[in-house]
């Protein structure tokens, strides 16, 4: 390893220990503050993830971030709290499976509309589970985690999610997947599967989508469907990620910061025309951005006489 | 059963209604829009205020709001949409960045009706009547509604089949770039096609506020609705829209009859990812691959 | 029984695909006998790209077989045909502009079954660089290559599946005649390693120099088979030529 290597690696550590003893210094309200950025930090990298590389525009993180919360408000109670974020995975990951092998087949504007949908569907099926077979709607959440704990768990996963990401971006499958994203049909006459190496990042980011979901369920007392499945987050992260710039593994985080800031504030102090004002930072970053602040961040400081900016994600 | 049929067929006539405008913006002008059903619900805020502040009967209100959707219309792809005609490559880039400045655009519409009438749920009463077609008793506005569907569905099928101008229209959707070597006008054609589409939407926001309750956040259900049924049809295509509408209405109405109205959805759905992936390009698209 | 004859690489019947109601390639025959270059010609639209489409696995046949080595490959998708050995280039090349003309290479190499190891990729990236004329290219971005290099470096990602069998759709097209002579000797020079290679091509200096047999389309179907130059003298070739197409 090199000097500069060991430099960066010895201050992300450090960091990491800073971030880590946070919770000991702050109050409750900064606590929850941060609790929302990395929520937002690993949504939008996992997003990323499978978004970057393959340009498809999945809008299905809030089915998956449901289908997380959902799951801690139906076992949490009944398992030990290790076993129920397994479970979370694994039903993550076999909804991953299904929805990715039925649609990723498909162009990826159908499956724009499919993921479009799919919060939808899985909240209208979880509904009418639970008002058939269990005949209960909506569940309180009696877990034995306080805010300190959900903080240091998403920290953790923003370590791995990074960490995954950067192997990925090194293996034979992040090279497959830039190729993919370049040209599919060279893809495919270079003997890759492209519909596996799609599935399986799709499954590893919704993975990802799904245990924040369930991490971030103790926040609420009370869960059911309408609150686990709201549709905003699936349209928060797509913003951050691209404000940031899908295509960098830590493109995402630089979003992910100022937007959920933003956000913050906006709900707070504009409640009624928050959503307006969304709409219109997205439409300035289409516009303006389209390549998100790594891409104009990487025109500036290289020069490089790069091709002419390829649009951020394509269907 | 013969219930269940006949309100499948009057949803499905819904249906048919609604995404006929997107299958016009998305075909033609290849724009997808995502913001569909946000205009949807802001033409249904229209008429209703014109009904409750104005007294204006909905079917006048056509005769304001349908003008209007195609003035808004126009001007949206004129200053929004155009800058990004210019700068995409290709056709496919095209379609992404426009889904992501709709996506935005959903956003803002969404949010001045937020503003504008809160989160409630909105309907009035106009010709609530009760009437008795095939033996089966249904309101009158949406026997009124289901007839203008069909009569303005028509009215386009005829105008993109018998004049110059819809041929011209139809050759855009076909081939953009044969069409600008036979002289076409291809940014105007697509313009036009977008503001059409727009005036079909505000048609069909009015239409849908005489018999349901609208809010300011039900556009994005009439979008999901509206996509499905265009790209199961094969995009721009009108039959298409027809006959994937009526699919679409009728298994959810036979499904809520004889399974489970909690089911719709689900079966939208399977029909959907059923129809794609026998016929991906659509019932009645051309086939790619 | 032909057993004097040596076993096809490929073995095409009855191939046919309609788009609607336009039927692109008809009930197709054609063979490349192992070590062989077979000319595969036709006037513009007679549907010689659709034909190797349909071989390569980027559409489904209709109907009819393809057999390659020995194994019915109709209908498999593009990347079990790629890693059965069977590669090509484009008529619209097609290079991966956001890379390097390395890492286009090693596109080709990096997914082999059994996979390679990293120093067999580096090492042959660059032997195929050199064996089509890019040397000392190799850490160049693909975007700023010219026409003809970027056919060199399609072709080198195509020789990087080690394939078997290689279609070449109008691989000479659009190249000056100087150029045009060293794509010839490249051509040559891979059937002399042993390479089948099924040719796609216009130019007929080309085809008279390179061909051992010929098959020539006309709206899908075949209208002639042979060596090249008892195909080119065919009235039937001649007349589809000259009836449909003047520049060719
Ligand atoms: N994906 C497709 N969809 C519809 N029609 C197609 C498609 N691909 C090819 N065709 C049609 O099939 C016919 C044969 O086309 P093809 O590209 O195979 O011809 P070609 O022999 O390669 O011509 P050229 O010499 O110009 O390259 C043409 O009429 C073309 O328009
Ligand atoms: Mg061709």
């Amino acid at each position: 390893m090199s000097p500069t290597q060991i430099a960066a690696l010895a201050a992300g550590g450090a960091g990491l220990v800073v971030l880590a003893l946070l919770p000991f210094y702050i109050d409750a309200y900064y606590l929850s503050l941060s609790i929302s950025l990395l929520q937002f930090t690993v949504l939008a990298t996992a997003w990323g993830l499978f978004s970057g590389p393959t340009r498809y525009v999945s809008l299905a993180t809030t089915a998956f971030f449901g289908v997380g919360a959902y799951t801690v408000a139906v076992l949490g109670e009944l398992l030990a709290w290790p076993l129920v974020l397994l479970i979370a995975t694994a039903i993550g990951a076999l909804m991953a499976l299904i929805v990715g092998i039925s649609t990723l087949r498909l162009s990826g504007l159908h499956f724009v509309i499919f993921t479009f949908g799919l919060a939808e569907l899985v909240r209208q099926l979880v509904i009418w589970y639970e008002v058939n077979k269990t005949r209960v709607l909506g569940r309180y959440v009696f877990v034995d985690i306080t805010q300190s704990d959900i903080y240091w768990q998403l920290l953790a996963l923003a370590v791995a999610v990074f960490v995954i990401g950067w192997l990925i971006a090194r293996s034979r499958l992040g090279f497959a997947l830039r190729i993919i994203g370049e040209d599919e049909t060279v893809a495919k006459h270079c003997g890759i599967n492209v519909t596996l190496a799609k599935v399986t990042l799709f499954t590893i980011s919704a993975v990802f989508i799904t245990l924040v979901g369930a991490i971030m369920a103790p926040r609420w007392t009370y869960i059911e469907p309408s609150i686990a499945f709201n549709p905003t987050i699936s349209f928060q992260v797509v913003i951050m990620a691209l404000l940031g710039g899908a295509h960098r593994l830590w493109g995402p985080a630089v979003g992910s910061i100022p937007l959920t800031l933003l956000f913050e504030f906006l709900s707070t102090r504009f409640p009624a025309t928050s959503t307006l004002i969304i709409g219109i930072v997205f439409l300035l970053i289409v516009y303006a951005l389209p390549s998100g602040v790594v891409g104009l961040w990487e025109r500036v400081s290289r020069r490089k006489p790069e091709p002419p900016v390829a649009p951020q994600v394509q269907a | 059963m013969t219930n269940a049929i006949f309100t499948g067929l009057m949803l499905g006539g819904m249906y048919a209604l609604i995404a006929m405008g997107l299958t016009l913006q998305y075909g033609v002008a290849r724009i997808m829009n995502l913001s569909y059903g946000e205009f949807l619900v802001a033409a249904s805020f229209a008429s209703y205020w014109l009904f409750t502040g104005w007294a204006l009967n909905p079917l006048l209100g056509l005769a304001i709001v349908v003008p209007i959707g195609f003035g808004v219309s126009i001007i949206l792809y004129r200053v929004l949409l155009t800058p990004l005609v210019r700068r995409a490559p290709t056709r496919d880039a095209l379609e992404v960045d426009s889904l992501l400045a709709t996506f935005g655009m959903m956003f803002i519409v969404q949010g001045i009706m937020l503003t504008m009438f809160g989160g409630a749920y909105f309907s009035y009463s106009f010709l609530s009547i009760p009437v008795t077609v095939f033996g089966e008793t249904l309101a009158l506005n949406r026997l009124i509604a289901f007839g203008l569907a069909v009569v303005f569905g028509l009215a386009l099928y005829l105008a993109l089949t018998r004049t110059r101008f819809g041929t011209a229209i139809r050759a855009v959707a076909v081939d953009p770039t044969a069409a600008r070597l036979v002289a076409i006008d291809v940014t105007s054609v697509s313009a036009f096609a977008f503001a059409l589409g727009g005036a079909m939407v505000a048609a069909a926001g009015v239409l849908v506020s005489m018999f349901l309750t609208f809010s300011a956040s039900s556009g994005v259900i009439f979008t999901m609705k509206a996509l499905m049924v265009v790209v199961m049809g094969g995009v721009g295509n009108l039959l298409g829209c027809l006959v994937a509408g009526l699919a679409l209405g009728l298994s959810e109405s036979l499904v809520a009859t004889f399974v489970d109205p909690g089911l719709t959805l689900a079966v939208n759905f399977a029909l959907f990812l059923g129809v794609l992936l026998v016929k991906p390009a659509g019932l009645f698209g051309r086939a790619q691959r | 029984m032909t057993a004097a004859s040596p076993a096809p690489v490929l073995e095409v019947s009855g191939l046919t695909r309609a788009f609607g109601g336009l039927v692109a390639v008809n009930a197709i025959d054609l063979a490349v006998q192992t070590g062989q270059i077979v000319g595969l010609l036709g006037p513009n639209g007679s549907g010689k790209t659709t034909a190797l489409n349909l071989m390569s696995g980027v559409l489904r046949p209709d109907s009819g077989s393809i057999r390659f080595a020995g194994q019915a490959i109709e209908g498999l998708p593009a990347h079990r045909i790629a890693r059965l050995g069977l590669a090509r280039t484009f008529q619209l090349v097609r290079v991966l502009n956001g890379m390097s003309c390395a890492e286009n290479v090693k596109a080709g190499l990096a997914f082999h079954r059994p996979p390679l190891s990293r120093g067999e990729i580096d090492e042959s990236v660059d032997r195929l660089l050199r064996r089509v004329g890019l040397a000392n290219r190799g850490g160049l971005p693909a975007s700023g290559l010219t026409y003809i290099d970027c056919k060199r470096l399609e072709l080198a990602r195509a020789l990087a599946l080690k394939p078997r069998l290689l279609l070449l759709d109008e691989w000479l097209a659009g190249l000056n005649p100087s150029e045009l002579l060293i794509g010839i000797e490249l051509i040559r020079s891979l059937k002399d390693e042993g390479l089948s290679i099924l040719l796609v091509e216009h130019v007929m200096d080309a085809i008279r120099s390179l061909c051992d047999r010929c098959v020539v389309m006309n709206s899908g179907r075949r209208i002639a088979e042979g060596r090249p130059d008892e195909v080119l003298a065919d009235p039937a070739v001649i007349e589809a030529y000259l009836g449909v197409s003047t520049d060719a």
